[in-house]
Parts: structure tokens; sequence; C-alpha cells
């Protein structure tokens, strides 16, 4: 089984307790195979019910299939402006 | 000419001004957003902002392509500030030139509503009363709010 990096930002980087999160992966996994597995976590408690993902630096919906050399990122609710 | 940047050092709106001016465009239309004391009701002291960078200059570039399809304006340029800011420091600036107003006015609206919902971008308040959070929207009281 491979692994993928989860990138953390901002407010899920301190829940979690770090920048990264290292998630098993099995083939053809989906971004909602990968939410399921980060809820699992301590830390999780941070996140909404439908939490933002970005495959590849673009917003994924739960059904896209994720690949281990993809850049994955946990999107906390943003605040810019 | 479009330009989307997210940046570490003081924005200068006139420069972002100098950088779309042209002897074409009748109308530039400037919106600054600067860091403000308070926030739902609490007093606010200073700002940190973060950002995803590398996906936050590519959903502002999409942004920016997405405005010139609506509006028709090709010159914008649009920096954000990440770091830590004090308050009235500018955190972010759009700039949007076209031959007339409505389109330059149209299209900073654009932008800025845009970035509010789908920029990985992120603010950490310090408060009046020694307290740091980081600011959720989607749980925001709705009090005095912009």
């Amino acid at each position: 089984m491979s692994t993928v990096t989860v990138q953390l930002f901002a407010s899920y980087a301190e829940s979690f307790g770090g920048p990264t999160l290292e998630i098993p992966l099995d083939p053809g996994s989906t971004v909602g195979d990968l939410v399921l597995s980060i809820r699992a976590l301590p830390g999780a408690y941070a996140l909404p019910e439908s939490p933002r993902i970005a495959v590849n630096r673009r917003f994924a919906s739960f059904d896209q299939v994720v690949d281990p050399g993809d850049e994955v990122a946990l999107i906390p609710p943003v605040a810019g402006g | 000419m479009s330009r989307a940047a997210i940046v570490t050092r003081p924005i200068d709106p006139a420069q972002l001004m100098a950088e779309v001016q042209s002897p074409q465009f009748g109308a530039i239309s400037v919106f600054a957003g600067t860091v403000r004391d308070t926030n739902d009701g609490r007093s606010v002291s200073a700002i940190d902002y973060s950002a995803y960078t590398s996906m936050a200059e590519s959903e502002l570039a999409a942004i920016l392509a997405e405005a010139e399809d609506l509006f028709g304006v090709n010159a914008m340029v649009v920096e954000h500030r990440v770091g830590a800011l004090a308050l009235g420091d500018v955190s972010i600036a759009i700039v949007a030139a076209h031959a007339h107003r409505a389109p330059a006015l149209d299209s900073t609206r654009f932008v800025i509503e845009e970035i509010k919902k789908r920029v990985p971008i992120w603010k950490r308040e310090h408060y009046g009363d020694g307290a740091v959070e980081w600011v959720d929207p989607t749980q925001s009281t709705g009090v005095a709010t912009s």
C-alpha cells in the first residue's frame, strides 16, 4: 500500500499538530476515502461536515481519484481579503 | 496584461494603478482592503495572514481570467499580502482598468467576492484581550463584518 502526503494549513495544522499527514492510499482511492481516513485521526474534531480538499492546486470533488504523486491539501475555511 | 501575486512586502495601490494605466482607458477602479480594529464585535489589534501560496496564486489568476470573460476587462492586478499586519495596513489591493467605468467597477467587485469564497488564504486575529484566534467566516456571528 502506498501513501499520499496531505498538506495542512492554518487552524488544521494546529489541530492535527503539524504541517502534513501521511495517509495510506489503496489503488483507486478517492478524495472521499481520504477524508474518511483523516477523520479517524486525532485532530479531526476541527473538520466541518464536508471539508474542502485540493488536488494539484484545484478544489476536488469527493469522487475524484487520488494518486500517490498528487499534491493534496486540506483547505480550512478561507478568510482572505 | 493581468497579474496576480501573494506578497510579503507592503502593498502600494498607487504602484498597481501605474501598472494598468494607459491612454486607452478612461477608468481605473481600485479596491484596497485594510486591517480593521474590530471584528464580530471584538477589538482587534493585529492580523497574521498566511496562504497556500502556489494554489492561491493560481486561483487568483483563474479569477482574473473569469473577470475578463465576464466583463471584458483585461488590465487587472491583484496583490494579497501575507505575514504580520498592523491596523490600517493594506492586506489586499485590486485594480482594474477599462475604457469605461462600469466594467472596471464590476470586475473589481467580482474579484474581491470570489477571493473571499475560494482563495486559500487565512487570517489569525490578535484581540485586545490578548486572545489569538483563526478567523472562520463560516462561523461568523455577522456582527460588524464588512
